[in-house]
């Protein structure tokens, strides 16, 4: 979280072994205007069902737009033939005119008002489809990619860049369409007025090209700055908040304060230079228009001197020229939200491109009933590029074995216990159930197979009867009730103030450790596979509590595949064979009494566990 | 639920009053924000005062003298004000824009300092998800509205205004119709502000729920992924994303309505002038100049007068932001320093003292513990047995008072707890939880988090080395040098993921590298096998030695770590001896230890 002060500057945190031709947003090493590419595919993928209503909201504003235009000329229709028309005697035309003007205001507001509700429409239309894509296929991506990626990044991804296209889209449409069509109609106005002064408007074009270009490669620098520092401040801001307890009890709120406020200052930095950036351009953009101004006034006035040109039609050349500029800002503001949005979509676009290194099956084998018989062939698998962790491992799994893996830290039990749940796929060989090829097995049919308990229980906010029931969604409460029982939780959820409906805090924590594990089981009992893999499920659990799991676990190990890692025998000695790993292979293989009695490492681990027992 | 869900804090309170008081970090800004409002003012005045000059020159110069130089003057003139209303833009930009993301972060890290400060059952409560939404979200609205929102409310109003004046200057009657429009717009503004008040803050709190989820989908990912749940979990947050879409669209749909009577009624009223002006100029009661300047101001202004919804909804925006914001600030750390700490006394020769006085601890309106009396002896090691749920881990995170007692005291050497500064009171203690936290740095680093500043400032940097290889020593976490860069090797989130035993005993070696006078161990062996669990067991005895423990034990290989055990059943300790003479006399230890018992009668077997 931080380094001490007085400690050799360990290098600022890179992450451990990036992955070749990744940055740290994992993003793939691609040359910048290809990202800028796919970040515009991406936004153009998004626009594209909604292309309909977009043109509709354009419609709507240029109407609106007409509607309010037409108030001024009709205040001089008023006047020019209303008036006289009444001194005349005849109320008529002023009537008329007054009248129009009353639909005009009508229309004008019924139209203000569908604009905003269409463009809300498009806008969150868009956001919710980029939100469901980004959580679908983040769901899809293997844990290779959670691990390297973290978790504060795709909460970055899903709140702040999300966040950075919504300014777009929210103001975005309308601006473009009044205020595009406005300087079109002016600028064709002009044209039609004095062709010679639309030219002196044209050499104005080159200025703003130039300095639209220079806005254009400075803020998407500092864009791309300000979405790398912003999930920079959350990863780190949800890393803190996640392990306070650890902060507060190693008294490292000061550290981690510094810590943020350098990260907090990268950001803020990030965006005052985005906002002096885009402040030069509109600065630039206001010049440009008003020197234009001033030149067609100069251009103008000489040739008014020389006969060339009426003086009316000066003004009028003036004023359309002024005209002209004015929704430049509005655009300018347009074109700084669409920057800041596209690098936003370059990390979403990013994280999209990311293909899951677990892919689903493209012609899936179904397995409409599973049997669990598991088969390792010939399997080699190290995480990453990494070295190899399983060398080559062949093993058979008979349907209803119960098989205890038995090894060292870091021998490779739980890696055996992953591929077997496809969290990872060998580099070479095979897992099988039933003879499928776990790569070509339906992800389904796989899932209800097979299930792996894992050390940590994780609860999601919710009540506890709904976090058992993930185990299976459609289960009854009954069902539900009847598996908290059989992994013995029943009495303790029933002891909570609300039962099942009892709401889990943050994160799981009003329940014990030892309590979580249980429900996680429970969950397991629920989901009933075929196949079921517990990696250290147990260790949290007390003894009375193990002992419940381990009756649980009898009835429901009964006619069941299941690979068991734990490193206490009392639950191996149960196993109906065991396999003692070392260095990604099995160095032992036999019944635990077949291994007791041949006096290798698994008869000196039992007879260490004997004499802990033994000794007081 | 947090209490995000709940009503906002203060409904009664004014949104001005709710929004005055950022003050607090918007003053350093204010004399710029000032600056650069009256900048902002500037520049507008002068882009109408563009077209004016403009008549002045062509009917002038243009018209009477036809002289190149007075022509050329003119166009100067022009350029003039164009290149300083381009400068009043800057200056606006400048003056604003900047400090505002000054304020933005001032804001930020003040929240960050706040949560540090506030106790862990705060966060408890509270989701990460819904603290992260406002310290992002929420701030960030906050300073758009602050920098533009805000000034741009007062320009706004101020034309409205001084146009207003005008008009009823110019020709008072129509000036009259013109602000009677005015009197349902303040009217539909008032309920406007009601409605999108309570949407507004609805759309903020689902946001964050959606972040909540996001951080529970990714948290939770190997759950998810063992289940094959990933697709309900996407049913589950598309529904909320969808929720969060509806509020969304009923804020537009309020903010229509508004937009429908800034645009409806105004233009109305101007319809009704131009019958009754003209009308009037017919009769001669009104001079058609007059009529023509009433229409040209009231032109002006359409543009601001349309703008105050839009701005209206953003000070509403920012306000449940702000709301959101202060309802974590004004949050008070129910943990927190006493006003007059004592300074702690030095350990003593034999060890620390830690003394449980009638212990009694609640979450929730539930009792946990419910007078637990436990002395812990100067330099011994005191094994805590209980069942799952029986109250250990709390009973041990209010020594170092990660959560306060409801009830009687824990004492330090004769002090109370809550007498002494957190961070001396944590220097002292040491504690290794059961759920192994790690934070992304280097092995080595995460080691040295142990070891409190001071003693760490005192050390050279071979100590401190040795410091952590014996510390990793004793918790046999030899794997570490086997890493790829060794203790340098960053693990964590951000870095290399360990496996559930060896970030267990990383976060031992934390625990007992700065050799505390106090160290409460969480089952800090349970993801150990049992000759791992022996050896580490070995050597933190040799450590411990003169080091006050206590510690939680699921099984009798733990309990072999203690001099004593002490029993805690329903809330209070029954029992305290040694194990061998519990196992006699405790039924309730018995029955906790029982399926070893029983495994120990087939191993003498």
């Amino acid at each position: 979280m931080s380094t001490t002060d007085r400690r050799p500057p360990a290098p600022p945190q890179p992450p451990a072994t990036p992955p070749p031709g990744h940055d740290e947003d994992g993003d793939l090493a691609l040359h910048p205007a290809a990202v800028r590419r796919r970040s515009l595919a991406l936004l153009g993928s998004l626009l594209r069902p909604v292309a309909g209503r977009v043109w509709a909201t354009a419609l709507v504003v240029v109407g609106a737009q007409l509607a309010l235009v037409a108030g001024p000329a009709l205040v001089a229709l008023g006047i020019d033939r209303g008036l006289p028309a009444l001194r005349d005697g005849d109320a008529g035309p002023l009537l008329a005119v007054a009248a129009t003007y009353a639909v005009a205001a009508l229309v004008a507001g019924v139209l203000t008002a569908a604009t905003v509700r269409l463009a809300a429409r498009v806008s969150q239309g868009v956001l919710l489809d980029l939100r469901r894509r980004v959580f679908r296929h983040t769901q899809r991506l293997s844990l290779e990619f959670h691990e390297r990626y973290t978790s504060g990044r795709v909460i970055s991804r899903q709140t702040s860049d999300v966040e950075a296209l919504r300014e777009l889209l929210d103001g975005g449409v309308t601006t473009l369409a009044a205020s595009g069509l406005a300087m079109v109609f002016t600028a064709v106005s002009l044209v039609v007025l004095d062709w010679r002064s639309g030219l002196v408007l044209l050499v104005a074009v080159v200025p703003g090209v130039l300095v639209t270009r220079w806005f254009q490669v400075r803020s998407q620098a500092q864009y791309r700055r300000s979405r790398t520092a912003v999930a920079r401040v959350i990863v780190r801001f949800v890393e803190t908040m996640t392990g306070i307890r650890a902060v507060q009890a190693f008294r490292r709120e000061r550290q981690v304060a510094e810590v943020y406020d350098d990260l907090t200052e990268e950001y803020r930095a990030a965006n005052a230079e985005a906002i002096r950036v885009n402040g030069v351009f509109d600065t630039g953009l206001v010049l440009i228009g008003n020197v234009t101004v001033a030149a067609v006034l100069l251009v103008g006035g000489l040739r008014v001197l020389d006969g060339g040109l009426a003086v009316g039609v000066l003004v009028a050349a003036v004023l359309y020229a002024r005209r002209f500029f004015a929704p430049l800002a509005q655009i300018g503001m347009f074109y700084n939200s669409f920057q800041s949005a596209t690098a936003a979509l370059e990390k979403l676009s990013a994280l999209l491109a990311e293909e899951p290194t677990v892919p689903d099956p493209e012609r899936p084998v179904r397995l409409a009933r599973t049997t669990g018989d598991v088969r390792f062939d010939g399997v080699e698998f190290g995480y990453g590029a990494g070295p190899s962790v399983l060398p080559r491992l062949d093993l058979h799994v008979p349907a209803g074995q119960t098989v205890a893996l038995v090894g060292e830290t870091g021998a490779g039990k739980s890696t055996v216990a992953k591929l077997l749940a496809r969290f990872y796929d060998p580099r070479e060989g095979a897992v099988r159930l039933d003879g499928v090829d776990l790569r070509d097995l339906d992800p389904a049919d796989l899932r209800r197979s097979v299930v792996m308990v894992t050390q940590e229980a994780y609860l999601f906010s919710g009540s506890v009867g709904a976090n058992i029931a993930l185990g299976r969604p459609d289960a009854t409460p009954a069902e539900i009730e009847a598996a908290a029982r059989a992994v013995g939780v029943h009495d303790l959820i029933a002891a909570l103030p609300e039962g099942y409906g009892t709401g889990v805090d943050t994160r799981g924590v009003r329940l014990s450790a030892g309590q979580r594990q249980l429900v996680s089981f429970a969950r397991a009992f629920l989901a009933d596979p075929a196949v079921l893999v517990l990696d250290e499920a147990t260790s949290s659990l007390d003894i009375p509590g193990e002992q419940l799991v381990q009756d649980g676990l009898r009835t429901l190990l009964t006619g069941r595949t299941a690979v068991v890692i734990a490193h206490r025998l009392s639950t191996v000695m149960h196993a109906d064979r065991v396999l003692v790993v070392d260095g990604g292979r099995v160095v032992e293989d036999g019944s635990p009494a077949e291994l007791v009695a041949a006096g290798g490492r698994f008869a000196a681990l039992h007879a260490q566990w004997q004499e802990s027992l033994l000794r007081t | 639920m947090p209490p995000s869900a709940s009503a906002p804090a203060g409904p009664s309170v004014s949104t001005t009053r709710a929004l005055a008081r950022l003050i607090r970090w918007a003053r350093p800004a204010v004399p710029r924000v000032v600056a650069g409002g009256t900048a902002t003012l500037a520049a507008s005045l002068l882009a109408l005062a563009v077209p004016q000059v403009l008549r002045e020159v062509v009917n002038g110069p243009l018209l009477t003298d036809g002289s190149r130089t007075a022509v050329v003057q003119s166009a100067l003139l022009v350029l003039l004000l164009g290149v300083l209303e381009a400068f009043l833009v800057w200056c606006r930009r400048a003056l604003i824009a900047t400090p505002g993301t000054g304020v933005e972060r001032h804001m930020r890290t003040d929240l960050f300092r706040h949560l540090l400060d506030l106790p862990v059952a705060f966060h408890d409560r509270w989701s990460g998800g819904q603290l992260l939404q406002r310290s992002m979200g929420d701030l960030h609205t906050v300073r758009r509205w602050m920098v533009f929102g805000l000034v741009q409310l007062v320009v706004s109003a101020t034309t409205v205004l001084v146009g207003a004046g005008l008009l009823i200057a110019t020709t008072p009657l129509l000036g009259l119709v013109y602000l009677a429009g005015a009197v349902p717009v303040v009217w539909l503004g008032f309920s406007f502000r009601q409605d999108y008040k309570v949407v507004a803050r609805r759309a903020r709190d689902q946001a964050g729920d959606l972040a909540t989820s996001v951080e529970e989908s990714v948290h939770g990912i190997r759950v998810l992924k063992a289940f094959g749940r990933g697709e309900d979990a996407l049913e589950d947050f598309v529904r909320q994303a969808d929720g969060l879409r509806e509020t969304e669209i009923d804020k537009a749909r309020a903010q229509s309505r508004m937009s429908f009577a800034l645009a409806w009624i105004p233009e109305t009223t101007l319809a009704v002038a131009l019958g009754l002006g003209v009308w009037l100029a017919a009769s001669d009661r009104v001079s058609v100049g007059a009529l023509v300047a009433f229409f040209a101001t009231a032109a002006v202004m359409n543009r601001p007068v349309e703008s105050l919804g839009q701005l209206l909804a953003m000070t509403l925006d920012a306000r449940a932001g702000t709301d959101r914001f202060f309802e974590v600030m004004d949050t008070a750390p129910a943990v927190r320093d006493p006003e007059r700490p004592v300074a702690l006394p030095p350990a003593p020769a034999g060890g620390s003292r830690v003394e449980l006085d009638g212990v009694r601890f609640a979450h929730g309106g539930e009792e946990v513990l419910s007078g637990v009396d436990l002395v812990l002896e100067p330099g011994r090691t005191t094994a805590l047995v209980g069942l799952t749920g029986s109250g250990k881990t709390t009973l041990l995170q209010l020594v170092p008072r990660l959560y306060d007692v409801t009830g009687g005291a824990v004492r330090l050497d004769g002090v109370d707890v809550r007498d002494l500064t957190r961070r001396d009171l944590r220097s002292a203690v040491s504690v290794a939880f059961e759920d192994p936290i790690l934070f992304s740095a280097s092995v080595r680093d995460n080691v040295l988090m142990g070891v409190p500043e001071e003693q760490l400032a005192r050390m050279d940097e071979a100590e401190a080395d040795a410091l952590v290889h014996e510390a990793l020593d004793v918790a046999r976490a030899g794997f570490v040098h086997r890493l790829p860069q060794g203790l340098d090797t960053v693990i964590g989130e951000e870095g290399l993921s360990l496996s559930g035993g060896q970030r267990q005993r990383v976060a031992l070696a934390r625990a007992i590298a700065g050799r505390p006078r106090v160290l409460v161990l969480d089952d800090p062996l349970s993801a150990l096998d049992v000759a791992t669990e022996a050896e580490v067991t070995e050597g933190l005895r040799r450590m411990l030695t003169g080091t006050t423990t206590l510690v939680v034990a699921h099984r009798t290989s733990t309990v072999a770590l203690a001099d004593r055990v002490a029993v805690l059943e329903d809330g209070r300790v029954t029992g305290v001896g040694r194990h061998a003479d519990l196992l006699a006399t405790h039924p309730h230890y018995r029955f906790v230890l029982t399926a070893e018992a029983d495994d120990r009668a087939e191993a003498a077997r």
